[in-house]
């Protein structure tokens, strides 16, 4: 029996007998994916379309109902773009750039984002969730059509993982009964209460954050502007804060803090939810609400996110509050960081110590998402009577200075970390500019044919600027373009240099660079990239 | 540019958590007395007797 613990917004991948349910002796596959969220859709995709045979098992067949992660980063976007998924989403997705933050009745500032000219791809887009996977899915269905070897599996859930040091024994449930399989590689994206980490033993730890919230999506055809509103204790929802914003389909979120003390049955009964909801948009407003629902959140990590042929990717590895939208986004980018590493070694073109350094850059990025959600959660949720009063302060004072704005945390926009220091890292020069050094993601920017992230991504790459370099016998893809001083490629990427070669990764992430490099200078940094 | 309304803060967020970070463990009483000291500390640092006057008005006014 495999039970169903939520219902479903799509049925997308309906059970079905597979061969290996039949086989004599379980059926070994390169990766097996646990979990058929959008970390693991998207590793299915990057993994497929990199012609590695993988199979996702989903314990369900669709969809989770409920908006959930809403807001999707331009860097999550690029990676779609790449993996070809994210028009459909852009094309739906509302996009916001004013901001305004209210405390008590009054608006204390706006502000306008003003996203800053030269990508392709906006800064965020808000989006419901079961529309990211089902486009995810959608664009697997397209990938599996041209040939792309991805398997998915639904109404298949894991009962047990045996982890050995060269493969990994699954046993797997379905509505015809459980049968085994193997894979050479495994990755979990099961989510925050991970059952496959359960099983293995791993702790997850962290802090939990003594707050609730509650969700309420409604339908509201109100001439309200797509904006982003943000209230400190307002008189429809005393001594908390409550954030507004807009989804397609004329969806809203509104997220009521709580506080800690409350009864979680009794704040999902309309009785309550109703009437706060009306006080809120204003008498005579009409909305029905499409989704209810009250979390708490923690922000927790495991200490390694491999173990042996095992991988922890989104959720499952490391949980974040979700202000600052960095829970999805951020296992996007493992996804991003591992596709290409475990390709990279399924293919025997690098070695087993490829794939260590998936925990050392994610882990990284996950320390990073983690503090800069507790930050905003410490300032949303001030944890002591000093921390409320600089907090008060804080608020006190932005009504009278904009000094102050910049310390108001109702939470950051999510943007890819810097793998400063990783050992994958090549030769940098300080000379070029600092926004685009070794270790950072691409910065897109406008070229004669076409964005630059479109040119940029999927192997390795050498982008030249206004450089007549070429890597003499070195199989490597050359993206060469040149600039008058005043373009947007000159300022991010030659700063006040004459000429850059830059050396890009498959996950668009920049390995080495310089002014003037030789064909060694390249082929050993190229090296350094592949884990040496 | 007027600092008193102007951002100039590196690292905001940083600076907030190491700000709480100071005052963790503390009574109110001792957390008085830091607060006290790192006024006095950053007002050597200001110097300029005009701001700080300035500086006073406008947080007294904010309060």
């Amino acid at each position: 029996m495999v039970d169903v613990r939520y219902e479903t917004a799509f049925t997308l991948y309906p059970y079905a007998r597979s061969a290996d349910q039949d086989a004599q002796s379980p059926v070994r596959h390169p990766v097996v994916i646990v979990g058929g969220g959008p970390v693991g859709m998207g590793m299915a995709l990057e993994l497929g379309l990199k012609d590695i045979p993988c199979v996702v098992l989903d314990d369900h067949d669709g969809v989770g109902v409920g908006s959930r992660a809403i807001c999707f980063a331009k860097r999550t976007l690029e990676i779609c773009d790449r993996m070809g998924a994210a028009d459909p989403m852009v094309d739906l997705g509302v996009v916001w750039n004013v901001g305004r933050v209210f405390r008590d009745e009054r608006q204390i500032y706006d502000f306008n984002l003003l996203p800053e000219e030269g990508h392709k791809r906006p800064a965020f887009i808000n989006l419901q969730q079961p529309y990211f996977e089902k486009f995810l899915v959608e664009r697997i269905r397209a990938a599996q059509a041209e040939g792309a070897p991805i398997e998915i599996r639904g109404k298949n859930r894991v009962l047990s993982v045996d982890s050995h040091d060269d493969h990994v024994v699954l046993e797997v449930d379905t509505p015809e009964g459980p049968y085994r399989m193997e894979a050479d590689y495994m990755v979990a994206c099961d989510g925050a209460r991970s059952p496959v980490r359960t099983m293995l033993g791993h702790d997850f730890t962290g802090r939990v954050f003594e707050d609730n919230f509650l969700i309420c999506d409604v339908k509201m055809t109100a001439d309200f502007p797509t904006e982003r509103w943000f209230w400190f204790d307002p008189p429809f929802n005393r001594g908390q804060s409550v954030l507004l914003h807009k989804q397609p389909d004329d969806i809203w979120r509104i997220d009521f803090q709580l506080g800690w003390n409350i009864d979680r049955k009794a704040v999902v009964q309309p009785e309550y939810y109703m009437p706060k909801v009306q006080a809120m948009l204003g008498e005579g407003v009409e909305f029905e609400p499409e989704w209810v629902s009250v979390y708490t959140f923690q922000c927790m990590s495991m200490d390694e996110y491999r173990h042996g042929r095992v991988f922890f990717a989104g959720d499952s590895a490391h949980q974040v509050s979700p202000f600052g939208a960095r829970g999805c986004n951020g296992g996007i980018q493992d996804v991003d960081n591992l596709g290409w590493k475990l390709a990279a070694v399924i293919k025997g073109e690098a070695g087993e110590r490829l794939l260590d350094t998936y925990q050392e850059e994610r882990k990284h990025g996950a320390d990073e998402n983690i503090l800069n959600s507790s930050r905003t959660t410490d300032f949303m949720t001030p944890k002591t009577e000093i921390a409320k009063l600089f907090r008060e302060s804080v608020l006190d004072l932005v009504e009278h200075t904009d000094a102050m704005r910049p310390l108001v945390n109702s939470g950051r926009l999510s943007v890819p970390c810097v793998y400063d220091g990783s050992s994958l890292n090549g030769a940098d020069d300080a000379n070029l500019p600092q926004r685009t050094r070794v270790g950072a993601t691409l910065v897109d920017a406008p070229t004669d044919r076409g964005w630059l992230i479109d040119r940029i991504g999927g192997r390795f790459q050498l982008f030249t600027v206004n450089s007549e370099f070429k890597p003499d016998g070195l199989e490597l893809d050359l993206v060469d373009v040149i600039v008058a001083p005043d373009d947007l490629i000159a300022e991010r990427y030659l700063g006040g240099a004459e000429q850059a070669v830059y050396l890009i990764r498959p996950d668009q992430v920049i390995a080495a660079r310089w002014v003037n490099p030789t064909t060694a200078d390249v082929s050993a940094a190229l090296k350094t990239a592949m884990g040496g | 540019m007027d600092k008193l309304f102007t951002p100039n803060i590196e690292d905001a967020d940083g600076f907030y958590a190491e700000l709480l970070a100071a005052h963790e463990g503390l009574s109110e009483a001792e957390s008085h007395a830091l607060n006290a000291r790192l006024v006095l500390l950053l007002s050597n640092v200001v110097g300029d007797r005009a701001v700080l006057t300035r500086a006073f008005e406008l947080a007294k006014q904010a309060g």
